[in-house]
């Protein structure tokens, strides 16, 4: 007879409750400050927040939406965490991919499918310098990362002001500080909704890319879980000399794993620009896609069904917060996200809180 | 001519942000906390500085006596800063927190903090908060008469209070790091936090100070950075936080080293913002959109760098990893 293991001990159960505990004084945090800012419009504002979502089809086709490219990022963060590195480039890594994606779709015309391979070796390349500098100089990986965020805003910025065709003014808009619309540089290349957008009421947001997002999801799950290189990136973040001593090639784990977790970024700037919806505008800040995929793959506790769940949360709220407008700005949600990061930054204590109480409460039963 | 003076004393104006907070990261490392919420730190003390400005503008106290008004901005700057840095400080010391996810939450925070309360203070679609503009130092605070020459473009065009006590700090730190006690207590908490608690030092007291001073630096530098953009504070202070800590590393944790990469780094800020009238840089013809090749040198430059120092690094070797007294 298998015998059931004791609530306490159970670890999925408690960092799922660590992290709906986190969410609850999130969401809390961001109530109390609202009733501080203008408490007249406080319940307006909170309600807006949290319903949105699922107000209308429309809005939850949004929050698909948003998710698909949101759990890309959170898979890559959490890949990488799964090594032991902190991907806090994500963000360049999504931008190089959705140029590579661009430059699929407008300059060289390709179908959707294969831009989307393009994003993942955008992405990928990028991933590339994090993982050597850290293997081969030991230059700590959440340093390069964050300059290569800024080296590839401005490449890309580069890149697209010297290549007229990819704008939008070479495609009879006047605008060309941006790339162009993809439904008249390249229909092809807009990401296909099945059907999908009669089913949620002419949603203009919807296509099959959360679809993707998931399989993305199940496969990382799989490469982790189920292989041996799974394992040994596992192993690797664990501790590193021991997998050394166990004759696991540790740098060739830390470069293949920040490409891969650069390839799951560069996807998600992929789904997200060819939607046909969104063009990119040339920006003087680092884009926040990239960024809000930690929340999402701490929340999770980087595992990547549970980015599945994570990334619909955060889009669900990000999409009631530009609901709040016009009484409250949408940056409220970034606070409820920042304070939901600051609790997973010392997770492992609230996890052991938790426990300590489950065992209590077990303690008690036997007693009575 | 005058265009050397403008380069130089923009050059100048833009180095101070950057080496003050370099500095303040220099302290926070040094005492074993890698304090990447100095973006963070930089947003709140120049939101609580420019609206302490704001309200000497209104009440008439900043008109009148600008410089002691300015010299009041830069300590709330500082406080605030030192309060926020005290969230990091907790989670990192007393609740050995991983310091990277706190410094981004504190990251994800102070933004967004900022834009919440300008707009509600100001109202909706409001997010910029004016500077007055008797902040600045002229020749008239001397008594002397405004003139047109080379010298009046380099000391006065872009003179504020922020220039001298940046240098003033400057000494500070360098006195303090080398010459002191406290400066050798606080390096070896990074060094070897073990040994340090051995002798008898309070290794969580002094990455308290490290982590604050921190982040009193990075408030000033805040306004500092705010004040040499000139357009008034818009929630955010354009990545320089980071570009603090890359002229950091740069800099190799050492004061006179990070003075001299803040000026570098400032340098190409200031070329790609006037690439066009600087006569003896190459052409580029045919590039469009040079600024942005400037801008990005910098960081291209650091991390070459970075590829030929991590092999001498100075860094301190118990950085990031929090302290527990068990481990001794």
């Amino acid at each position: 007879m298998k015998q059931k293991k004791p609530l306490a001990e159970n670890g999925m159960l408690i960092a799922i409750l660590s992290s709906v505990l986190s969410i609850i004084v999130g969401l809390v945090f961001g109530a109390i400050l609202l009733l501080i800012l203008n408490p007249a419009k406080a319940g307006i504002g909170i309600s807006a927040m949290l319903t949105t979502g699922i107000s209308s089809l429309d809005q939850f086709g949004k929050v698909l939406y948003q998710s698909a490219p949101l759990m890309l990022c959170g898979l890559s963060v959490g890949f990488a965490f799964k090594t032991g590195l902190f991907n806090i480039g994500a963000s360049g890594q999504y931008t190089m991919g959705a140029f590579f994606a661009l430059v699929g779709a407008i300059q060289f015309q390709l179908p959707w499918f294969l831009c989307l391979l393009m994003a993942c070796i955008g992405g990928a390349i990028w991933g590339i310098f994090p993982g050597l500098f850290k293997a081969l100089f030991n230059v700590n990986e959440v340093i390069t990362s964050i300059m290569f965020n800024w080296i590839c805003m401005f490449l890309v910025n580069l890149l697209f002001a010297n290549m007229p065709t990819m704008l939008a003014s070479a495609w009879g808009a006047s605008n060309s500080d941006r790339s162009a619309a993809l439904a008249k540089a390249n229909p092809g290349a807009i990401i296909p909704k099945a059907g999908l957008d009669k089913m949620f009421g002419n949603s203009s947001w919807i296509n099959i890319s959360f679809f993707i997002a998931i399989l993305v999801a199940i496969l990382v799950w799989f490469i982790l879980n189920k292989t041996i290189f799974g394992y040994e990136l596992k192993a690797c973040g664990l501790n590193k000399d021991a997998s050394i001593y166990a004759g696991i090639n540790a740098n060739r784990n830390i470069v293949l794993s920040m490409i891969i977790a650069g390839a799951l970024s560069g996807l998600g700037g992929g789904l997200y620009y060819l939607a046909g919806t969104i063009q990119y505008v040339m920006e003087k800040s680092i884009l926040s896609m990239g960024f809000n995929g930690i929340p999402v793959a701490l929340l999770a506790n980087s595992n990547p069904i549970g980015t599945i769940f994570s990334s619909l949360f955060i889009s669900y709220i990000q999409v009631g917060g530009s609901a709040m407008q016009p009484n409250f700005s949408s940056e409220s949600i970034d606070i409820i996200i920042a304070v939901i990061i600051y609790l997973a930054a010392f997770s492992l204590l609230i996890r052991g809180i938790l426990t300590k109480i489950l065992s209590g409460n077990k303690k008690k039963e036997v007693k009575a | 001519m005058n265009i050397l003076a403008n380069i130089i004393s923009l050059t100048i104006v833009f180095a101070v942000p950057l080496m003050l907070v370099a500095l303040g990261g220099m302290y926070s490392e040094h005492s074993g906390v890698i304090n990447l919420a100095l973006e963070g730190i930089m947003v709140i003390g120049a939101l609580c500085a420019c609206f302490t400005l704001q309200g000497f503008d209104r009440s008439g106290f900043g008109p009148a006596h600008p410089q002691l008004a300015m010299l009041c901005a830069i300590l709330v700057a500082g406080l605030s800063g030192m309060v926020f840095s005290l969230l990091l400080a907790f989670a990192a010391i007393n609740l050995k927190a991983d310091q990277t996810i706190g410094g981004t939450a504190l990251n994800t925070f102070a933004p967004a903090f900022a834009v919440v309360v300008t707009w509600a203070v100001q109202g909706q679609g409001l997010t910029t908060i004016q500077i007055p503009n008797w902040i600045r130092i002229t020749q008239a605070t001397f008594g002397m008469e405004a003139g047109n020459g080379f010298l009046d473009s380099l000391i006065f065009k872009y003179f504020y209070l922020t220039t001298p006590i940046a240098v003033l700090l400057f000494f500070v730190a360098w006195i303090l790091m080398y010459r002191t006690r406290f400066g050798l207590r606080l390096r070896a908490c990074g060094e070897h936090p073990q040994a340090a608690d051995s002798v008898g030092i309070n290794v969580y007291k002094m990455r308290y100070a490290g982590v604050l001073i921190s982040g009193f630096l990075g408030g000033i530098g805040g306004l500092a950075y705010t004040i040499a953009v000139g357009s008034g504070f818009n929630s955010s202070v354009g990545g320089y936080g980071f570009l603090a800590l890359a002229v950091m590393i740069f800099g190799n944790w050492k004061p006179v080293q990070i003075m001299g990469a803040s000026i570098f780094f400032a340098l190409f800020k200031v070329i790609a913002a006037y690439n066009s009238s600087i006569p003896f840089l190459p052409k580029l013809e045919g590039l469009k959109d040079k600024s942005s090749l400037y801008q990005m040198l910098p960081y291209v430059v650091t991390m070459i760098v970075l590829i030929f120092t991590s092999k001498h690094s100075q860094a301190p070797k118990a950085e990031g990893i929090p302290y527990d007294k068990g481990t001794r």
